[in-house]
């Protein structure tokens, strides 16, 4: 069991930007381990290096240096078939600006990971509006994503990411296009799905409604983790983290 | 679906993912085409007016010229030079229209490779759709373009033109813009695709046109 205990292991993780002659490092040797079942929140400020981190562990961006495992499987020793198998099948994104497909209905977006992952059409479609009724969206299914608030799209999408059952949910800012009030209802749901499903989900972020639901929080900066806060040391020192300077 | 409450576990293997049969690949192209089919419209009409001005000038050649022998030569060299320009004209309009429609759709590429697509099945949607809309649209180009040279010359009443000759170099006309249409097309299309279904999916996300 032991070698199942982490979902996700980042090892040394260096991811460097060349923007002209200079070349920036979004990461500079990460070390995470992450639990299975676990709700993380990755912090810090904008250009800390969250979201180069979210597309390492996401298998959408090939770090430099150092290695992601995802389930103990190294992901740099995956060819691109089998990296497109484990975006289908393991990992599910949610992004800051949803990316739905805009020509799709909720359905049809929440349909093709299954249409990917080779499931029957009826099954797919059964699959997909069980979830669009999971986040409370069954009634919309034939909306296209310019008919539906932000809220509902972040919904859509969310329900697209378990499309599949995968084991991981990697969110990007879930909350970073939303008002307070829809971006607290994302986070519950997001909670609710992480204790009803056991589905592990990491989110990079700097809205600090995050750090309510949280096991732990990964405090990243200039590419570096600064701290990593369970839970329950957290909730005494809340005041002293809006001093922290997050933008 | 009866692993839904399930803990997902862990000790997972990762497969290959599976290759979708070529019949899911043109469902999808079909209606991709359809639900956006006012830009889908648009990106044929440029294909269609490409090859329409070639088709005319074309067809205007197959038409015998009159005059004298200097003349008749001068007027074939100056058709011979609009026949060029047509054809630059439509290659560069077709290779913008198609530029722009794949393009526009690279976050749509990245996003469908977050969700497990293939890079194959992603070029093979761009190719089914592009094969389609550049045959469909060249070929009403073709006809397009014949059909107002020859009405034309219908309603002036010059008839003598309508020999053996002029349906053969119809029939020629019609399968080379065809395929001139098409490979333009193609190859305008093709490539941004695959660049597209290459790059690692979040270069695709943040890529803005």
């Amino acid at each position: 069991m032991a070698s199942n205990e982490y979902v996700v292991r980042t090892k040394g993780l260096v991811k460097e930007f060349t923007m002209g002659d200079q070349t920036v490092r979004a990461l500079n040797g990460v070390d995470l381990d992450i639990k299975r079942g676990e709700y993380i929140s990755i912090m810090g400020p904008s250009g800390s290096g969250k979201s180069t981190l979210f597309n390492a562990i996401g298998g959408l961006d090939k770090p430099n240096e150092g290695s992601v495992f995802i389930n103990d499987v190294d992901m740099a020793q995956l060819d691109a078939s089998e990296l497109a198998y484990l975006r289908c099948h393991t990992i599910g994104y949610i992004f800051q600006t949803f990316n739905l497909i805009p020509v799709m209905t909720a359905l049809e977006n929440v349909t093709l990971p299954t249409v990917f992952a080779g499931m029957p059409s009826d099954d797919g479609i059964e699959r997909a509006m069980y979830l669009l009724n999971v986040v409370g969206l069954g009634a919309r299914y034939h909306h296209r994503p310019t008919e539906l608030s932000g809220g509902q799209q972040q919904r859509v999408a969310i329900a697209r990411a378990l499309a599949n059952n995968p084991s991981i949910v990697l969110a990007d800012e879930p909350t970073g296009n939303l008002d307070l009030k829809t971006g607290t209802e994302i986070i519950e749901l997001l909670r609710r799905l992480n204790k009803e499903q056991g589905v592990t989900i990491i989110s990079a972020t700097h809205d600090l409604k995050m750090v309510d639901v949280s096991d732990r929080i990964v405090w990243i900066r200039d590419g570096r983790i600064a701290k990593i806060e369970e839970r329950a040391d957290i909730d005494l020192k809340i005041g002293e983290m809006d001093g922290e300077s997050l933008h | 679906m009866n692993a839904d409450k399930q803990m997902p576990t862990g000790g997972m293997k990762v497969q290959k993912q599976i290759q979708l049969p070529f019949s899911k690949a043109w469902q999808i192209s079909i209606k991709s085409i359809k639900i956006r089919f006012a830009r889908s419209v648009i990106t044929a009409a440029g294909i269609f007016l490409g090859i329409a001005f070639y088709s005319s000038v074309r067809t205007a050649g197959l038409f015998p010229n009159s005059g004298t022998g200097k003349e008749v030569i001068a007027a074939e060299h100056r058709q011979q030079w609009l026949a060029y320009m047509a054809l630059l004209v439509c290659f560069v309009g077709i290779t913008n229209s198609m530029l722009m429609s794949v393009t526009e759709r690279y976050k749509e590429i990245g996003t469908m490779k977050c969700l497990g697509a293939l890079d194959s099945f992603v070029v093979k949607l761009f190719f089914i759709e592009a094969t389609l809309m550049g045959v469909i649209s060249s070929f009403a180009g073709w006809l397009g373009g014949w059909l107002i040279v020859v009405l034309l010359h219908l309603f002036s009443g010059d008839l003598k033109g309508f020999n053996g000759a002029f349906f053969s170099g119809t029939l020629m006309q019609l399968i080379v813009c065809t395929f001139i249409g098409s490979f333009i097309t193609l190859m305008a299309a093709i490539p941004p695709a695959m660049q597209a279904a290459q790059m690692p999916p979040a270069a695709a996300l943040r890529s803005e046109i």
